[in-house]
């Protein structure tokens, strides 16, 4: 496998030919070894992400940037940036100051190289009416509202996301190791590793986990060059994507691109173990609740309310 | 083997009634046809059905888990037979176990069908891939399977070669594997009852009683499918079944469906007493919920099916009339395959975990796909239980007076 990884890739034309015509990939194992079809065979044989050597990992970064640059037709890198030491990400949401406009999906959308057909969206706003007396029941919220302007009078939103739980359910069911949590609380998802069981689906108590039920499509005037093997670089058919905290930019101290994409201040994110961190002040001094707290998910995501009034609309 | 004995199992297995052969043309047309499906489904992705994010489950899972619960009814005749020593099963234990295999198979087939990246199987393969046990409850579901697969056919390879060469086949060297496949059988339907019933994310699932109701409705559907088979084996072939043993697993199926029923009573008078928001997908179920109510009939005619069935079967004089004794079967059949499958699976997703419904049904694909499925696992049936006949009664081999005595 490291002679294939040292290989250079100079016809991916043929291979992407040859890809195109397999049905499933196991018949990619009968194929000739050819420079063009190593890739295909390297991609194939490929070990879990933890196992790989740090070579192998270098080849396969160094193959994964060539292959996407080719295909995008930009310069695109693929880096696998490792946890920072003493570092473990935490989240806060004030819901008094979400109005529900959704950039935080759409920012969120563009950074990850989500799919745009069909489209796959990590982030979820729900909207509720204040007014109804059943109001804490899930059913009774709104994924899809359209109205001319946000926010709605008499509407709160409540955006979901993957909570980054310290018990993920998630990895606990995976048959296969493919999703782990990462010594900086982010659980992550290894795309070449997912056999596409969908049991974490099932098993994540926050709608947090989205199959590539197609193939992902995203146009090449969109794609973000910047990537990380385990966060935003385009995932396959058939295997399972998540929020990362956008770990191609927190793994560099950057804010993730739901919190720079917020108009209204609304997200909070930082370093839990850092006692100056403004995550840190929220939990401190204000009163912060979680989702569904009596599953014990223990989740990095809090929500909280910093004013007494809801922003005026 | 000796070319005599692959010479007669072949006979056996090409040669056959005009009702036969147009059985297996059928099948094999049925198998033509998913296969051909299935190549759209793999190169389109899982897009080609109707699950989604919010139904990430659907039609596959929902026959998986009916066909463990036939898988391991095969055990029904395994312990009156062997361990309770109850000479008329005798006929019919060797096909009980036929269909264990033929189910399991199935169950396999819709598992890889369900999977998303199928090719990365290797995955899972322990010293290649990472087999994540114990931790996930379907990696001991891929145990159990297998293990229960690998054990029902070296039971029917072994019992079937002995009676082959005219011999005594229930030996000392076999009398472990056949106890151990009391608790196999058991053990296949309650790890994948704990698949569902592990996930305090969905409600509808988190549920102890779930995994002894995955046993009694079993104990229904696989021996009910049983009893409509050896009655058109014993019309159709030399195989002597005595009404007996059918009644026999009748009285079994009646007990089942008892505690089925009763499970399901205990089931629901703990949701709608309790009144949780938990209840939501059980009305979703039963009665609809914010006009969401496509699944409605469809529980309900399972409800009414399997208490109907009950009924029959509760009063001995219809359970020993054929024709009601059928009515009954079928009617099981039907409700428990809706119960497991609309009744189970569908509703444990709705409404999903951030409360949004999305009403899914198989679209014609899946069920062509699925379809398919059934036909292969008829197919392995009919080969089977034909090869395994052929030789109890002797028109291939040496089944001598050993054999006559089962």
């Amino acid at each position: 496998m490291s002679e294939d990884t040292k290989e250079k890739n100079n016809s991916l034309i043929t291979r992407r030919k040859l890809l195109a015509g397999l049905a499933a990939g196991a018949a990619a194992l009968a194929l000739p070894v050819k420079n063009a079809d190593a890739y295909v065979v390297e991609e194939y044989l490929r070990q879990h992400f933890k196992r790989l050597t740090p070579e192998e990992l270098k080849g396969i970064l160094k193959k994964t940037e060539e292959e996407l640059s080719f295909k995008y037709g930009k310069q695109i890198n693929v880096k696998a940036t490792p946890p920072m030491d003493n570092v473990l990400y935490g989240y806060a949401l004030d819901l008094s100051r979400c109005v529900g406009c959704r950039r935080c999906v759409y920012g969120c959308v563009n950074e990850n190289n989500l799919s745009r057909n069909p489209q796959i969206q990590w982030i979820k706003v729900l909207e509720f009416e204040k007014e109804n007396p059943k109001w804490q029941i899930l059913e009774e919220s709104n994924r899809y509202y359209e109205p001319e302007q946000v926010p709605e009078k008499g509407k709160f939103y409540v955006p979901v996301q993957c909570q980054q739980c310290k018990n993920p359910p998630c990895v606990k069911v995976c048959p296969v190791q493919a999703t782990w949590q990462e010594p900086d609380g982010i659980v992550v998802v290894d795309y070449n590793w997912c056999i596409g069981c969908r049991f974490c689906m099932a098993a994540c108590p926050y709608g947090a986990r989205n199959f590539n039920w197609g193939k992902p499509y995203v146009p090449n005037e969109e794609i973000n060059p910047n990537m990380h093997y385990l966060g935003n670089r385009p995932q396959y058919k058939g295997v399972v994507g998540k929020c990362t905290f956008c770990i191609q930019r927190s793994r560099e101290g950057r804010y993730t691109a739901c919190v720079e994409a917020c108009p209204v201040g609304a997200r909070k994110f930082g370093n839990l173990l850092d006692p100056k961190s403004e995550i840190r002040y929220i939990l401190e001094n204000l009163k912060v609740f979680r989702l569904k707290e009596e599953l014990d998910t223990n989740p990095k995501f809090f929500y909280f309310f910093s004013m007494g009034m809801p922003v005026k609309s | 083997m000796p070319v005599d004995t692959i010479n007669g199992i072949a006979r056996t297995i090409f040669k056959g009634s005009k009702a036969y052969k147009t059985w297996v043309g059928v099948l094999s047309l049925f198998a033509a046809l998913g296969i051909g499906l299935y190549y759209i489904q793999a190169t389109q992705g899982l897009i080609a059905t109707n699950m989604r994010d919010q139904v990430s489950w659907g039609w596959y899972i929902a026959n998986f888990t009916f066909l463990v619960g036939v898988a391991a009814a095969a055990v029904v005749l395994v312990i009156p037979y062997y361990i309770y020593k109850y000479k008329p099963i005798g006929d019919i234990v060797l096909i009980g176990e036929c269909m264990a295999v033929a189910a399991v198979s199935m169950c396999l087939m819709f598992i890889l069908l369900d999977m998303g990246s199928p090719e990365r199987f290797w995955h899972l393969i322990p010293g290649l891939g990472i087999f994540n046990f114990p931790q996930s409850i379907l990696t001991w579901d891929v145990v159990v399977l297998n293990g229960y697969l690998a054990l029902n056919l070296f039971l029917v390879v072994y019992a079937l070669s002995k009676i082959y060469q005219g011999q005594e086949y229930k030996t000392k060297f076999i009398w472990p594997f056949i106890v151990l496949s009391i608790p196999a059988a058991i053990s296949i339907h309650t790890v994948t009852a704990f698949l569902y019933l592990g996930l305090p994310a969905r409600p509808f699932w988190n549920a102890a009683v779930l995994a002894p109701r995955f046993i009694a409705s079993a104990f229904c559907s696989g021996p009910a499918f049983m009893l409509l088979i050896f009655q058109i084996v014993r019309k159709n072939t030399k195989l002597n079944i005595k009404d007996e043993a059918l009644f026999k697993v009748g009285e079994l199926i009646t007990w089942a469906m008892a505690f089925n029923l009763f499970f399901l009573i205990a089931e629901i008078f703990k949701e709608r007493y309790s009144a949780t928001a938990h209840l939501a997908p059980m009305n979703y179920l039963f009665y609809g919920l914010h006009g969401h109510d496509h699944l409605v009939p469809w529980i309900w005619t399972a409800v009414i099916f399997n208490s109907i069935a009950f009924l029959i079967l509760l009063m001995p004089s219809l359970r020993k009339n054929f024709t009601t004794l059928n009515i009954a079967c079928v009617l099981i059949f039907i409700g428990v395959y809706i119960e497991k499958g609309i009744g189970l699976v569908f509703p444990g997703f709705a409404p999903d975990t951030l409360g949004e419904i999305y009403d899914y049904m198989p679209n014609s694909l899946e069920l062509v796909i699925s379809l398919a499925v059934w036909a292969i696992g008829l197919l392995i049936f009919t080969v089977f239980a034909k090869v395994t006949i052929a030789i109890k009664t002797g028109e291939i081999g040496h089944a001598g007076a050993a054999s006559h005595e089962h």
